[in-house]
């Protein structure tokens, strides 16, 4: 051997936080290398936007209340619907390693299994972030105006962060479970389709039958789209703020400790 | 702590539902040498490794590696081991480069110890070239390379190998032998599994032949060799009425004949008289010998004659 091999001497809590840091880094190379999946992240919310506004915004702009909007209003529910349908990369991404045989390399090697599930989730972040900075931005270049204060966008911004971590938890319970990354597909399109489309996303509740109504305006997306709205709108917040934290903190405490029971039990035979 | 076997396996069983895959298996692998684990497909090769590597949980036996637990102590074994072949991957949208620092920093290696000990691995297997190009890109031969580097990344005392030639072309499959018999050198112990009895034969110390779960036999090339058979010498002569003059001449020395080709083969116990002796019996009966060779076992018939029921497979598939 040409030269001495040192090794880091850290506690075992250290450790394994520098091995999620590892994994972090890693799963962050990985959104920035699949270009195609990049694309997407970007243009699909500017489409979404861009086509919500130009097409249903005549319409649905009757049924809202007066001086609201419809570019106003849509901006929280497309920024929700983004997440959701974002987070659903991180089951894709642990699904992919589930398959490949890279767990089980990772598996071979003194590290911290479930540093893998937290490079995919919190590398979502990252990304999930950047495209609602690109499709707030494209919201501006068309319009869009909000009266939020600077504390106001520290709570915006809080929520997407929570709300997406609570959601790539979730995701991450699918791409343990899913046998193929079609499968995890399949699977989304069957979860969060329907999830982000029966709330307030893209109308308000009052045009809805009373039944889809009652869901649609108690479910915790709604919740979470609507204490975004009320900070970009400047409404008041009423419950929902308190009930968005709620579910999303209910979400990550149940979705943690189920994906990493699920990661132990599927990665060990 | 220096035990004289580094990896010890005692009666390891291992069963899915009904399907018993490992039916108590025995192996010692002695510090610094390499074994090779052969057996067809399906003969619990991938499952013995797995085990080993801390990856499969196991029925019933002890497997320990540098006397460590497998089970208990799977952390203490993920530390001196490096495993590399079917059971596992290198990163395909990470460069050779990445791939290889990432896998050191996970073996705690500090960054700056990562980073020059990949770049001494690149120079080594040949891919400094193709270091900061993302592994998807390189070439069956390549990524194999960059998987066994990836599992010396922290010099690990044992390597597991499965089947780290499968798939490759022969150019491949040499340059890949030769970085193990360099890695043997440096006094890494290796276990090896293989189909291939030519890279058992051409690399290990020491071959357990593996089939339906069991160890069928064990020794050295040569042990195993010997097992199946003597060398035996082929003559081959111009016609039939020279063939049954010759295997008058030769009497009990004949072991086998073809009258089709007009050939026999001699047992032979020691080269130095057994050959001379046959061949001056023949010349004492005026018979002329066309062409002879002498033949030593192979560790094919070694294979063949140890797994029969695989030998039988293979029959009929060529009979289809």
């Amino acid at each position: 051997m040409a030269q001495e091999l040192v090794f880091e001497k850290h506690s075992r809590p250290v450790q394994a936080m520098v091995d999620s840091l590892l994994m972090i880094k890693r799963s962050s190379l990985h959104i920035i290398r699949n270009r195609d999946q990049l694309l997407g992240t970007f243009f699909q919310p500017i489409m979404f936007y861009l086509l919500f506004t130009s097409v249903f915004g005549g319409a649905i702009g009757l049924a809202l209340p007066d001086g609201v909007d419809y570019k106003e209003f849509l901006m929280a529910g497309i920024i929700v619907q983004t997440l959701a349908f974002g987070s659903t990369t991180t089951a894709i991404a642990i699904c992919n390693d589930m398959q490949k045989g890279i767990v089980d390399r990772f598996r071979s090697l003194p590290m911290s299994n479930l540093a893998v599930l937290n490079g995919h989730t919190i590398s979502d972040l990252f990304r999930n972030s950047l495209s609602t900075l690109v499709m707030i931005v494209t919201g501006l270049a068309i319009g869009f105006r909000t009266s939020a204060s600077f504390t106001d966008w520290l709570g915006i911004i809080g929520i997407i962060l929570l709300f997406t971590l609570a959601f790539s938890w979730l995701s991450a319970i699918v791409g343990v479970v899913a046998k193929s990354v079609e499968g995890v597909q399949w699977l989304t399109f069957v979860i969060v389709f329907p999830l982000t489309f029966a709330s307030t996303a893209f109308v308000p509740g009052e045009s809805m039958t009373p039944v889809l109504r009652a869901f649609a305006e108690n479910q915790p997306i709604t919740h979470v789209i609507e204490a975004m709205r009320a900070l970009i709108l400047g409404t008041p917040i009423g419950n929902h703020g308190w009930m968005a934290v709620i579910w999303c903190l209910g979400m990550l405490a149940v979705s943690i400790p189920v994906a990493t029971w699920l990661f132990k039990r599927k990665t060990s035979g | 702590m220096k035990n004289t076997y580094v990896i010890e396996v005692k009666g390891l069983t291992k069963s899915y539902g009904s399907n018993h895959v490992l039916k108590g298996i025995d192996l010692r692998v002695e510090r610094g040498t390499m074994l090779a684990l052969l057996g067809p497909n399906g003969a619990g090769k991938t499952t013995t490794v797995r085990i080993l590597s801390t990856l499969l949980h196991y029925d019933g036996g002890s497997v320990t590696v540098e006397g460590y637990d497998v089970t208990r102590e799977a952390d203490k074994v993920r530390g001196v081991i490096g495993l590399t072949g079917q059971s596992a991957a290198v990163d395909e949208l990470l460069t050779g480069r990445e791939n290889l620092v990432m896998m050191g920093r996970l073996y705690r290696l500090t960054a700056q110890s990562a980073k020059a000990r990949a770049q001494e691995l690149l120079e080594d297997f040949s891919l400094v070239e193709a270091a900061d190009r993302p592994a998807k890109t390189y070439s069956g031969g390549m990524r194999r390379r960059l998987d066994l580097a990836v599992s010396l990344i922290a010099t690990p005392p044992v390597i597991f190998l499965d089947e780290p030639t499968t798939g490759l072309d022969p150019r491949s499959r040499l340059a890949m032998w030769a970085i193990i018999k360099k890695l043997m050198e440096s006094g890494t112990t290796i276990l090896l599994t293989t189909q291939y009895l030519e890279e058992a034969d051409q690399l290990a110390d020491k071959i357990v032949v593996i089939d339906g779960g069991k160890v069928i036999a064990e020794g050295t090339a040569n042990e195993l060799k010997s097992k199946v058979g003597k060398d035996r010498l082929e003559l081959t002569f111009a016609n039939s009425k020279a063939l049954e003059s010759a295997v008058q001449a030769l009497g009990k020395r004949v072991a086998d004949t073809n009258t089709k080709e007009f050939t026999a083969s001699v047992t032979i116990q020691d080269i130095n008289t057994d050959v001379t002796s046959a061949l001056d019996a023949l010349a004492r009966s005026h018979v002329s010998v066309q062409s002879m060779a002498v033949h030593k076992p192979t560790l094919d018939d070694v294979f063949l004659s140890l797994t029969g029921k695989q030998k039988q497979q293979t029959t009929d598939e060529e009979d289809v």
